[in-house]
């Protein structure tokens, strides 16, 4: 363990920009995103994949960047929290909602609820309310109780239809 | 925007940046920080015979390795017993870093800082720590047997033991018609925010200054803490609370042993130095609460109405007592809920454990009272084949008995005196949200399709808002806009927006012009911390007395400037003018951006505003000083609020269950609740306490518990196996509200930030008992555990 450690150029396109650093293999994806390129709006609450804190989207699909290396994903286009916004820099349709819907208290999880979600609805536009909640099952919140996280799922289906 | 935001549910100012990633929490910090990681004990209980770290220090990005016995001054000393009490007489405190003994699985031996969290992690995995194995006391039972100790020096592992009384309720009990025992016991859970703990520090050697942030809810304290440990002046000290992501208790203790150890590296290596706790630290390293062991004796008449109630807790506190025995004080207080106990004593044994700290999680103690109460009530009930609602209904303190004297000292060490509370109301609305006296048509109709169903209820009264006080600072700037800050911090309820909407009704200014900091000694000196439901009560009527003297200097210095008598002048979308006329009437307007500027006299003009009040400016007065006497410069001011005594919010929960008649499966079919926490600033953010809390009730009474193996190893460490509710677990929750304005503070408000916990085990015991129709005494309940006991009582 002297020796020091192998690295690897790792280059992703992240948020629409191409991004690279070089790192160890075993360095977790959330890790290379959070500390590589100092974008810290995805957040680790488990490290062991159960929380959902730290979802990002690898070309499209939703994943647990801590359970993933990020040489792993080398080339792929990876979005976060920061590139759910609209192009104008305003409130993506997910975080708009849930701003209306008081669908976040300390903000923490909230950034792998807007992935998850903004992923989900581009394969489910129009959810009921039972699978909206269905939808957010897979992430862990200690703050809301979830009731205004479905609110917030079915406001941003109605915001991406009006936005269409 | 409106100024008129006070009661409106607006939306919160802080989201647009936790929305878009641009929140920052402790880790997300300090990038070129080396990184901190510890060696934990891997056991129970254990004398430390050696520490070997021949094998790590040859670990490449290694910077230093740190025991017990490099921490110098007072770094090396038991970490503080924050809360000391009379009947503590055996509190006892860990090292930053183990000492000899080793207490609990998790805690500290070792700290590595290393270039990077990889590379600190990769050392601690080469510390060898041999171990003289001391036998480990896990549970309640085990640590009132006191045959095995935890600590040697102390009895029986009894840290305190602590009788309250009001009448002699064994002798009204004994001449009593009816008398009732009962034996209840609640696991334990924690408050598992999503963040865990987490430190930043930064000394600046030529500024000779210390700057950390901490994942903390009461970051002044710390600052006080730390200055003492580190042996710092204080005004060299500066603590930061960032965006904390949760907190619900755990993150009330300080200084953590790593919140001492952090900065302590920190000025002994002159580099930043960072540490953020992973999940598995958090579940062994931080603390749990609610375990408790209770018997109750009940004597009661007829009708049901209490005559006398004699309780005896036994709390687990783990193995140290850095925060007292609050918990258990509060169970003991806040156990009478709205009722009228008759003659009471409450008797408690606060015990150590081999296992991690108790502190307070979210209720605080709060959840174990309501449940020894509300099985108390339906245990009453059941017996005299009364409805539930109807004895709690003759035990309830009426609306015209307020205020009402318990005569019991409360967790603040003042009288237990309820402020107001109409419990009578409280019911009923409840009784018709969930439909209580249509239920049994329900229930016939279930039976019918061979479904099984019950309901329960359960009510509350949380003392909320406890001192000594809070302060709160207001400044109008020269442009208009408004900055505010209050030293207690925040952990997602929203107090930017709240207190941002107090300041902004006081000031009459829109609510979208005031900007609130909380939580950093930089900006507010003074301050206690947040919790027991206190920073809306607290906080929020320190900020109005700030922002109301505010409002009264921009009177007077308007009042000049308007040559008029500051009583006929108003403050009106952030414009003084005289009372009713329009803000554009010439000559009768000012804003308040121009009041700043007035208020504010200069010599040296930086820019168009500064210009407007420098002594060349315009017209003087020679007759005045340039600042009056008696005022200072600036339109800022601030306020403090200290209450006499704790006001008292309640409520009540309701809820419906079914439970699988073959395979015990407990699903909640409704969740209703009503609460009085007085006057609401945000309803829409109450709502999501509610919420919030009620998911945390849910989750003690049906999923989450500390499973320890007899070695004290914590079997389920992980989210993996603690199982912390999902969407999928929690009910769709109906409210509703009373509001009943305190009459201890001017805002009229009553705290609501740990109201929905409260009654989750009473109400989900109840439903669950009015099912199954047996008395469920054990929390939580999980269907195998159920099945069990449908098993037991089938084989009597």
């Amino acid at each position: 363990m002297s020796a020091a450690e192998e690295l690897y150029e790792v280059s992703l396109v992240v948020n629409g920009v191409p991004r690279s650093a070089t790192v160890p293999a075993r360095r977790l994806l959330s890790d290379f995103l959070r500390h590589d390129l100092e974008l810290t709006g995805t957040h680790v609450g488990c490290e062991h994949g159960v929380c959902g804190a730290c979802t990002v989207l690898v070309d499209g699909r939703p994943i647990r960047s801590c359970l993933q290396f990020a040489v792993t994903v080398d080339g792929a286009e990876v979005t976060t929290v920061e590139g759910c916004t609209r192009p104008d820099g305003e409130l993506g349709h997910v975080q708009q909602a849930f701003r209306e819907c008081h669908g976040l208290q300390c903000g923490f999880c909230t950034p792998g609820f807007v992935t998850t979600i903004t992923a989900y609805l581009e394969e489910n536009p129009a959810p009921t309310a039972d699978q909206a909640r269905e939808a957010i099952a897979g992430n862990l919140c200690r703050c809301t109780g979830y009731q205004n996280i479905v609110a917030s799922v079915l406001r941003a289906a109605e915001l991406r239809a009006e936005r269409a | 925007m409106t100024t008129r935001a006070f009661g409106e549910p607006i939306q919160r100012l802080e989201d647009p940046r936790l929305l878009t990633g641009q929140g920052r929490f402790l880790d997300d910090i300090g990038h070129g920080a080396l990184a901190a990681a510890f060696v934990r004990s891997p056991h129970a209980h254990a004398r430390i015979v050696s520490i070997d770290v021949t094998d790590a220090v040859d670990v490449d990005g290694l910077v230093a390795i740190y025991t017990h016995e490099d921490l110098d001054g007072r770094a090396g000393e038991p970490l503080p017993l924050l809360i000391p009490h009379a009947a503590l007489t055996h509190g006892r405190t860990a090292y930053a870093l183990a000492k000899d003994e080793v207490n609990h699985v998790g805690e500290p031996i070792a700290m590595v800082v290393a270039t990077d969290r990889y590379v600190a992690e990769d050392v601690c995995a080469r510390i060898r720590v041999e171990y003289d194995f001391l036998p480990p006391v896990v549970g309640i039972e085990a640590a009132r047997d006191g045959e095995l100790l935890v600590h040697e020096d102390v009895p029986g592992n009894v840290a305190a033991h602590m009788v309250q009384s009001r009448g002699d309720a064994v002798a009204a009990i004994e001449a009593a018609p009816h008398v009732l025992e009962l034996d209840l016991a609640i696991e334990r859970s924690a408050s598992t925010p999503l963040e865990g703990k987490g430190v930043h520090a930064r000394w600046d050697a030529d500024d000779a200054s210390l700057r950390v942030y901490t994942s903390t809810q009461a970051s002044t304290s710390v600052r006080a803490a730390l200055a003492a440990r580190l042996e710092l002046p204080p005004d060299r000290v500066e603590v930061i609370a960032p965006d904390v992501g949760g907190g619900f208790g755990v993150k009330i203790v300080h200084p953590w042993p790593e919140e001492v150890l952090v900065p302590w590296a920190a000025i002994r290596l002159g580099r930043e130095v960072k540490w953020a706790e992973d999940r598995r630290e958090h579940f062994v390293g931080a603390a749990h609460e609610r375990g408790q062991l209770q018997h109750v004796r009940v004597g009661f008449d007829d009708d049901g109405r209490l005559l006398g109630l004699d309780v005896t807790v036994w709390h687990d506190n783990g193995a140290y007592t850095p925060y007292g025995i609050i918990v258990p004080i509060i169970t003991t207080t806040q156990l009478l809920g709205p009722y009228k106990p008759g003659a009471y004593r409450a008797e408690f044994f606060s015990l150590y454990t081999n296992t991690v700290t108790v502190t307070p999680y979210r209720g605080a103690g709060r959840p174990q009272g309501c449940f020894a109460m509300e099985r108390t009530m339906d245990a009453v009930a059941a017996y005299l084949g009364l409805d539930r609602t109807v004895v709690r209904e003759r035990n309830f303190i009426r609306p015209d008995e307020m205020p009402y004297d318990h005569g019991l000292i409360f967790q603040d060490g003042r009288p237990l005196i309820y402020d107001s509370g109409d419990y009578p109301a409280t019911l009923e609305k409840l009784k018709k949200l969930v439909g209580w006296d249509e239920f049994e048509a329900f229930r016939d109709e279930a039976r019918a399709a061979g479904r099984r169903v019950g309901i329960g209820l359960a009510c509350y009264v949380e003392g909320t808002g406890v001192g000594p006080y809070e302060g709160g600072w207001v400044k109008v700037e020269t442009d208009g806009s408004v900055v505010a800050a209050t030293g207690l911090t925040t952990q997602g309820q929203g107090h930017k927006t709240v207190f941002a909407q107090v300041v902004a009704a006081e000031l009459g200014v829109p609510v979208d012009r005031v900007t609130v900091t909380t939580g950093d000694t930089r900006r507010f000196g003074y301050a206690v911390g947040t919790f027991a439901s206190r920073a809306a009560v607290m906080s929020g009527n320190a900020l109005a007395t700030a922002a109301r003297k505010v409002r009264d200097k921009a009177l007077r210095i308007a009042g000049e400037a308007l040559e008029a008598d500051p009583r006929d002048l108003e403050i009106v979308d952030g414009v003084v003018r005289v009372v009713g006329s329009p803000s554009g009437a010439p000559g009768g307007s000012i804003p308040l951006a121009t009041v700043a500027v007035l208020a504010n006299p200069l010599r040296y003009a930086f820019d168009r505003e500064a210009e407007r009040a420098t002594q060349f400016g315009g017209p003087v007065d020679y007759s005045k000083p340039p600042v009056a006497e008696g005022e200072s410069p600036g339109l800022e001011d601030t306020g403090y609020y200290s209450p006499p005594r704790s006001t008292f919010a309640n409520g009540m929960h309701a809820a419906i269950v079914e439970t699988d008649p073959d395979t015990a499966e407990i699903t909640i079919l409704r969740y209703c609740v009503v609460h009085d926490c007085g006057t609401l600033i945000n309803p829409r953010l109450v709502e999501g306490q509610i919420h919030g809390g009620v998911a945390q009730g849910v989750g003690g009474a049906l999923y989450e518990r500390m499973v320890y193996d007899d070695a004290g190893q914590l079997l389920n460490a992980s989210f993996m196996d603690f199982l912390m509710p999902y969407s999928t677990e929690v009910p769709f929750i109906e409210t509703d509200h009373l509001e009943t304005p305190s009459p201890l503070n001017p805002l009229g408000v009553k705290g609501a930030g740990e109201a929905g916990v409260i009654p989750g085990s009473a109400v989900l015991a109840s439903a669950i008992s009015d099912a199954e129709g047996f008395a469920i005494t054990r929390m939580p309940i999980s269907p195998s555990d159920l099945f069990s006991l449908r098993l037991a009582r089938e084989s009597r």
